[in-house]
């Protein structure tokens, strides 16, 4: 078999060592040198033959998988924390059940026991066409073009995309993440940075084989909760071809907050329409200051999809993300306390 | 050897196996793990395969570069189209049991390159893993050719078949003037109905462990629905005596019809196997279980004219499908239109247009589960164009003489399957108006329709053997395929002979067995069923006589109808203390086994007189979300016709089984193809839907009572396929009634809803 070498840290520098000792090497889909947390997807693209790493670093035994009371009354949940125990941890299902919900939207629950957080941060595209090496990807071979382009794109983004790439960022918790603002804690040979849940992902631009801002000798360590979890009005609706195991056609994550019956604070995250979780601060702030009502339901949903365009197969994405938007802020809305 | 069935050999009065809700008899062997498939049998020197796939649809390979590969140590061989062995020469060769008319497909044959995966190489290593990564290593280089995978591009030249296939019949000829007749009928409707291709995916994905034995024969356990099927195959195409090859599949992971014909990588382990003298393991990737048969893509037209009350002027049902360019692959597709529903004047039409695709492959239903939902969803929509009931214009035109031959059905419960499903589903309580029906913010569709299929036999042999302990052994080379052959067969045969269940043992699933045909087309219980009770009633004679003339005389002036045999007994009719165990007679006569052979034949005559077939009635609730378009089947059910059910709790889960398929060729079920690169994309379970538990509602299966006396002796007609045809049709119009659109290409995702209008 390919090989490849195997080491186990017990503490996050030697992790870093670990990746250190084998050389940086180029960052994104070529990098030689992988953490492994759960291993849903990495081994799957290593059986694939998309990722062909020389050594793997597996950070289990690291003490990152406790969720704890973070600073300023937030929530830090441990990047090592498996799906499962955070979408049942009594914290975020009391505090933030939109992670909760959005979590459990996705993959299956054998593949949330294994899941990591921070795994599911770094999980990579769907895109069909990434996953088969008989066909070109600039994602996978940067150079080689992209065939979802005029291909079969179905699945694929109406936001943000490029004509190097339209693949779409997969995750269900990521979208939750971004809509409440999370932070990233990631530690590197430089030391720690902090960064905000929007600055993570990237758009493909003409680089789609880089996913993330991290570097390839970065770890993240922990994602922060912000004080405020929209515990009262959330939503996460996930529209998808079956009922559960299949990724989002499209998914929205709502949070508001209401007082009076006027909208104070609005969050709104697309999911599966684009390389990272999709927010427009311009349609979010035509709701503050409101009375929840479906015109202004509407209008939101066109500023978020302004500049949306299909490539075929996926141009109903962009009216059913308008229905999407539309139905999850009124559930938010509309939603009684539990 | 032959027992020519005649009618007094028919099963009357069941004696107490038959119809019992029996568990499976395998069941345990299948949970605890003890149930060996065919990649899980091993020797100490197994060595693995892997096949290297086209990354084209067409052209040629101008240059194989296997030295990478080969250069690993643990690498065996590389075996390609360059260094192969000679092979058969005649198509003839290389045909098998299912094989429609043309050239098979001959794997690593030369360099042309006729579908997309196709195997262009077999890396054999000492480990899986080792052989994975060497077949990434080998470097093919392609000339492309332009291809065409896409059927609608190709669909007017497409040509009608003719008997290209067994058990195919092209449509009948036309009666009357048929499109004259839609032009005049005062009520019509003309739809086109598209259909993809949709993989089979069992659970198990095709593989081929050889066992390669000190004297050169060959044991192999193949992933195959009929173990002579293989047998012959490999014999043929490697010119080897019978009697060195065996093979071996007593447990199938689902097959659903992809293990009918002898799959590539049978021939890469036979392959492997005899040129290293050694045992090999070939086992198909996911991706790979793309790379062969499927049901083919499906383009229809169904144009209905009616008389006011509903009486059918015309049917018009025309279809065109996809094959490869080597095969003929055909299936029945519009003929069950013209069976199910007279119309004064018909014209059915079917057509294969060629692709650059693998031969497409029997899948449950082949043919009906595509053309009944053409029919069955536009009698739905000339039903709203009456503004009919849809169960009131199908009763309408109910015929008990089959139009298409002008023969009688040998039995058609139809209308007792739309009473009792309509009961149970509360039909009556339908407000027939579109988005009339709603609950919290899902619209509430209730849709119908009706199913038929086939009720065919084979020839089959069987094999008896009853000891001096009372145990009886009964044998045929049928498969089981998750459907609970052994099962049905244990009780056929505890049935004649009047023993207990526990006393039974059925083998199958080996060439050395007596013969039977592959296992498909629902029609194992009728074909080797049949078998079986000839076997044992041939069994039964022989103890009858024997109990007869014991010395003593114990059943005094008793003939051999007088006789019953029950709980492990003969008893006289006459005097129920006149009672043996079999045992005793057995022993009491000097016999320490019967042994007898049998062969079955379906009563030929009887059915030629007849159309045969089972029928059923599926009701269908949708709820469709009045703001997106989501669609989720919440209610089904199926009132079937099949004759004697010889367990309805095995036959009972095979209508299940294919309701749930049903529902994922409604919603999910696409092979989603870039005819572009001539490829399938969505080739692996992530992205090739098919249902998840909670897209499944509740499911109710009726079997309604049906006699039927000329299909075979067991009165039973099969149930593998009837349960899945029409289950999309009666989705397709229960979502017209919630949302008031039509969708008519499966499957009816999101996308189309909202493109139609709705929801
Ligand atoms: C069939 C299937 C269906 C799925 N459906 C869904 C779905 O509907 N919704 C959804 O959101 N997800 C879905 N998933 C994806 C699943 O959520 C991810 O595979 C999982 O979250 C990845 O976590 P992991 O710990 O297994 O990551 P791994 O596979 O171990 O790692 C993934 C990547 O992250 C890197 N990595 C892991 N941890 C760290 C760290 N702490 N610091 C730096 N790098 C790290 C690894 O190096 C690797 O590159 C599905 C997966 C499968 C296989």
């Amino acid at each position: 078999m390919r090989s490849f070498s195997y080491s186990r840290a017990d503490s996050v520098d030697q992790a870093l060592l670990g990746i250190a000792a084998n050389g940086h090497g180029p960052a994104g889909t070529a990098a030689a040198v992988r953490f492994i947390a759960g291993g849903t997807n990495l081994l799957d693209l290593m059986k694939a033959d998309v990722l062909r790493p020389s050594a793997l670093v597996d950070i289990n035994p690291l003490p990152l998988a406790r969720i704890e009371d973070g600073p300023d009354g937030g929530l830090r949940l441990g990047a090592l924390v498996t799906n499962a125990d955070t979408a049942y941890d009594d914290r975020v299902q009391a505090r933030y059940p939109l992670v909760s919900r959005a979590i459990l939207a996705g993959a299956s629950p054998q593949l949330r026991n294994m899941a990591s957080n921070g795994g599911n941060l770094l999980q990579r595209t769907r895109c069909y066409y990434f996953y088969d090496t008989a066909t070109p990807c600039n994602k996978r071979t940067p150079g080689s073009g992209c065939a979802a382009l005029t291909g079969v794109n179905r699945i694929h983004a109406i936001l943000g995309a490029s004509e190097h790439c339209i693949a779409v960022h997969p995750s269900d918790f990521c979208v939750a993440l971004a809509a409440l603002d999370a932070v990233v804690q990631v530690r590197g040979s430089d030391g720690e940075r902090s960064i905000p849940f929007a600055d993570v992902h990237r758009l493909p631009g003409d680089t789609p084989h880089i996913d993330t801002c991290l570097n390839a000798d970065e770890i993240i360590t922990a994602i922060d909760l912000p004080r405020q979890g929209f515990a009262r009005h959330f939503t996460y609706l996930k529209a998808r071809d079956r009922t559960s195991y299949a990724f989002a056609l499209v998914s929205a994550a709502v949070g508001l907050e209401i007082e009076a019956g006027t909208v104070r604070t609005a969050r709104v995250a697309l999911g599966g329409v684009a390389h990272k979780p999709w927010r427009d601060p311009a349609a979010e702030a035509l709701l503050v200051g409101k009375p929840p009502t479906a015109e202004t339901f509407a209008a939101v949903a066109d500023v978020l999809l302004q500049g949306a365009r299909g490539y075929g197969h996926n141009d109903f994405k962009i009216e059913l993300a308008r229905r999407v938007v539309v139905r999850a802020l009124r559930d938010a809305a509309e939603r009684e306390p539990s | 050897m032959i027992a020519f069935p005649s009618f007094p050999d028919r099963l009357e009065t069941p004696g107490g196996q038959i119809g019992r809700p029996v568990n499976r008899v395998d069941g345990r062997l299948k949970v605890t793990g003890a149930a060996r498939y065919a990649a899980e049998h091993t020797a100490p020197d197994l060595a693995h395969g892997y096949i290297v796939s086209s990354a084209i649809a067409k052209g040629r390979i101008t240059r194989i570069d296997t030295s990478a590969a080969l250069a690993l140590p643990g690498v065996l061989a590389v075996f390609t189209h360059e260094n192969r062995p000679d092979l058969a020469w005649f198509d003839r060769k290389w045909k098998d049991e299912d094989s429609p008319k043309g050239s098979p497909f001959r794997p690593l044959y030369d360099a042309t390159i006729s579908h997309s995966f196709q195997p262009v190489a077999l890396v054999v290593a000492e480990s899986f893993e080792l052989a994975r990564y060497a077949a990434r290593l080998v470097k093919v280089d392609y000339a492309a050719e332009p291809h065409q995978t896409d059927l609608a591009a190709v669909h007017r030249d497409a040509f009608a078949p003719s008997k290209d296939k067994g058990g195919f019949q092209p449509p009948p000829r036309p009666r009357g003037d048929a499109d004259r007749a839609l032009v005049e009928a005062e009520v019509t409707v003309d739809c086109h109905y598209s259909q993809p291709a949709e993989y089979h995916n069992p659970m198990e994905m095709h593989a081929s462990t050889v066992l390669y034995n000190d004297d050169g024969t060959l044991t192999i356990h193949d992933k195959i629905q009929g173990a002579s099927n293989s047998q012959t195959y490999v014999c043929n195409v490697f010119n080897l005596p019978k009697s060195a090859v065996r093979v071996c599949s007593p447990f199938v992971g689902g097959a659903f019809g992809s293990g009918l014909r002898p799959q590539h990588q049978l021939f890469m382990a036979v392959l492997a196997a005899t040129q290293l003298k050694r045992s090999v393991r070939v086992e198909l990737s996911r991706p790979q279980m793309f790379s062969f048969g499927h049901r083919p893509r499906s383009l229809q037209r169904v144009a209905l004219g009616a008389h006011r009350d509903g009486r059918l002027r015309t049917l018009i049902h025309e279809a065109v499908q996809e094959t490869s360019q080597f095969e003929n692959y055909v299936e029945i597709v519009v003929n069950w239109s013209g069976q199910q529903y007279k119309a004064d004047t018909t014209r059915l039409d079917y057509r294969l247009a060629r692709l650059d695709v693998y031969t497409p492959l029997d899948q449950r239903a082949p043919g009906a589960a595509t053309g009944v939902n053409a029919i069955e969803m536009a009698m739905d929509e000339l039903a709203y164009a009456l503004e009919m009931d849809p169960i009131a214009l199908r009763l309408k035109n109910h015929t008990d003489i089959d139009p298409n031959t002008g023969r009688p059905f040998s039995s058609k419960e139809l209308r007792a399957c739309f009473a009792q499903g309509a009961e149970r589903f509360g039909w009556s309580r339908r407000n027939p108006v579109p988005r009339s029906m709603r609950q919290g913010r899902d619209l509430v569709g209730w849709g119908v329709a009706a199913g038929v299929w086939d009720a065919m036999q084979g020839q089959a042999e069987a094999r008896a053997v009853l000891g001096l302990d009372g145990s009886l052994m009964v044998a045929s080379a049928t498969a089981d395929i998750g459907t609970g052959t052994y099962t049905v067969m244990s009780q056929i045969a505890a049935d004649v002979l009047g023993l207990p269940l526990e006393q039974v043992r059925f083998r199958l699933g080996d060439s050395a067995l007596p013969t039977a045909p592959i296992e498909g087309g629902s029609w194992t219980v009728s074909s080797v069923g049949s078998a079986v009770k000839a076997v044992c009633d041939k069994v039964r004679d022989r103890l009858a006589r024997a109990a007869l003339t014991l010395e003593g005389r114990p059943f005094g002036t008793a003939t051999a109808d007088d006789l019953l045999f029950t709980d492990g007994c003969i008893q006289s009719r006459i005097d129920p203390a006149q009672r043996l165990p079999l045992t005793e007679v057995m022993r009491e006569a000097g016999l320490f086994a019967i042994e007898e052979t049998a062969r079955s034949l379906p009563y030929l005559l009887q059915r030629a007189r007849h159309t045969l077939g089972t029928h059923s009635a599926i009701f269908a609730e949708v709820r469709v979300d009045a703001d997106l378009g989501t669609v989720r089947v919440s209610r089904i059910v199926s009132a079937v016709a099949a004759g004697r059910i010889i367990n309805p709790k095995t036959a009972g889960s095979q209508i299940l089984g294919a309701a749930v398929w049903g529902i994922g060729m409604a919603l999910e079920e696409e092979a989603l193809t870039d005819h572009r690169l001539g490829r399938v994309m969505n080739h692996d379970l992530a992205e090739y839907h098919v249902p998840v538990n909670p897209d499944v509602g509740t499911i109710d299966v009726i079997f309604v009572d049906e006699e039927d006396r000329v299909v075979n002796p067991l009165g039973a007609k099969g149930v593998g396929e009837i349960g899945i045809v029409g289950v999309a049709a009666a989705i397709g119009n229960a979502i017209f009634h919630a949302t008031g659109v039509r969708v008519r290409e499966l499957p009816f995702t999101v996308d189309k809803i909202l493109a139609a209008g709705g929801p």
